[in-house]
């Protein structure tokens, strides 16, 4: 394992992309992935993507994620390693492995270089009794409901009104939950408006300028205090009232998963627009470490489909590190990556990531600006 | 909670039906559910307690990252039920803050 050219950490849509592009170029790859199955979050996305037919809009996330997971498993230039999560990442190159199945087993390799496609978290809000059990992110509902075919719950609270807030609501009707209501503190719906009119037609009510206070229950949740807020978003007192709910869904937003590249010495830059702390990468997925790419919800969240595009561009750069590839060819390829990457940021939705990108691009001028004033 | 039987889009590829144990009483679970999913299904939300308070944990994020269903599976604590899979007769126990941590071959239950 130690003459590996290139290890891929995350089997996501980022990272299985990464892995069919760097084989199409011919190079070997180690893709790695603690789960038991390839796909990322895509394993739970029930719902059509949105776009056009080349962005496979009108497919189900669950099936993108099936045939890229097929073609990857098939390739024989790529030796995929589930079960097992990258533990560390060294001064002296060694991505140390922690495998849990078959065997359990530490495993150490030292790649050429490393695309971290490693994703994002789901993100906490702060309120009282926001750690009881039923208080759960809504990614973790979608895994127990469309990956394991558990009901999460037979009420339900969402808080957030964003695209995940309304698509989990709608797979909770799916499932044969009660979604109660969703909770928007902003004056207005933060997702797709054909979303939220599908929850609404099911009699969902969608409450803006709305906020949770606090959880109730002693060893779980049994119910919520929601109330009205102001343009402060403070609550206004008497507004308060309780609805009956055994879980408290959280759809606010996610933060990139950094620790590994972090460890890694990849510059960390902190841009809300992009979910926070992020490793800072310029616009071909290369990070200030050269042999080090990142790509997916780790360089910033978005889509999946732009995760895939951002695969296909870090394994154009690692094959560039290794001298591997045709120029010409990973020229033309990358002019392609980029025009359908612009094509999907034309929405609304991604004024806020190209704000992101711009701010991340300007960071190494705005740290050395920071330090002036510091010392000045 | 319940086991969805049919769903409008997924089909369920559980796996074989197993018995394990929790806190010593046996519970029903399915080798290709996790062990959260699989007492989820039972009804049980409290995984463990948390070591300042004792406060009641459950489980968050389903995807390994935020610790908070951790428990004692085989007399090893701070195992990530989320990613740990059923496998049958293993005994697995709510985790009381932080446990120690048992060297291989060791087992204090």
């Amino acid at each position: 394992m130690n003459k590996v050219e290139l290890a891929i950490v995350g089997g996501g849509p980022a990272g299985l992309s990464a892995a069919l592009m760097a084989s199409k170029l011919g190079i070997k790859s180690v893709l790695v992935d603690e789960n038991r199955r390839l796909g990322g979050q895509l394993v739970k996305q029930t719902h059509k993507f949105f776009g056009s037919y080349e962005h496979m809009a009108g497919v189900r996330g669950i099936a993108i994620g099936r045939q890229l997971s097929e073609k990857v498993m098939a390739d024989p230039n790529i030796t995929v390693m589930l079960s097992t999560t990258a533990v560390g990442y060294y001064e002296d190159g060694t991505l140390a492995l922690y495998q849990r199945e078959p065997e359990e087993k530490l495993i150490d390799i030292k790649p050429q270089t490393v695309i971290f496609a490693t994703g994002a978290r789901e993100n906490m809000l702060a309120f009282p009794g926001n750690d009881l059990p039923g208080v759960y992110g809504a990614g973790a509902v979608q895994t127990l409901m469309n990956v394991y075919g558990v009901l999460p719950g037979e009420k339900v609270l969402m808080i957030g009104s964003g695209n995940i807030g309304l698509i989990v609501t709608y797979q909770l009707l799916q499932a044969g939950s009660k979604v109660e209501a969703i909770v928007e503190i902003l004056p207005k719906i933060g997702g797709y408006i054909v979303h939220a009119s599908k929850v609404r037609r099911y009699g969902v009510p969608i409450l803006t300028r709305h906020t949770i206070i606090e959880a109730v229950g002693d060893d779980r949740v049994e119910g919520a205090v929601i109330a009205q807020v102001d343009e402060k978003f403070k609550p206004i007192p008497g507004t308060e009232r309780e609805v009956d709910v055994d879980v408290i869904c959280l759809a606010v937003g996610l933060a990139p998963i950094v620790n590994l590249v972090w460890q890694a010495g990849v510059e960390i830059a902190y841009i809300p627009e992009l979910g926070g702390h992020i490793p800072w990468h310029d616009e071909e997925m290369r990070t200030n470490v050269p042999h080090i790419f990142v790509a997916g919800d780790l360089a910033g969240i978005e889509e999946a489909t732009t995760a895939m595009i951002e695969g296909e561009l870090a394994a154009l750069s690692a094959a560039e590190f290794l001298g591997r590839g045709d120029r010409a060819e990973i020229e033309s390829i990358r002019e392609d990556a980029h025009r359908r990457l612009e094509e999907l940021r034309l929405t609304v939705f991604s004024e806020k990531v190209k704000a992101g990108i711009k701010k991340l691009q300007n960071w190494k001028e705005l740290l050395k600006q920071r330090a002036g004033n510091l010392r000045g | 909670m319940k086991r969805l039987d049919d769903h409008p889009i997924l089909d369920f590829d559980r796996g074989e039906k197993v018995i394990f144990y929790f806190e010593g009483k046996p519970i029903e679970g399915y080798t290709n559910e996790t062990i959260a999913a699989a007492l989820h299904a039972a009804g049980i939300k409290v995984f463990g307690y948390s070591p300042r308070k004792h406060r009641p944990r459950g489980f968050f994020c389903a995807i390994g990252k935020c610790s908070s269903c951790l428990m004692v599976v085989d007399g090893r604590p701070n195992v990530r039920t989320c990613m740990e899979f059923v496998r049958p007769g293993i005994h697995v126990r709510r985790q009381r803050g932080l446990e120690p941590i048992v060297k291989k071959g060791e087992n204090d239950e």
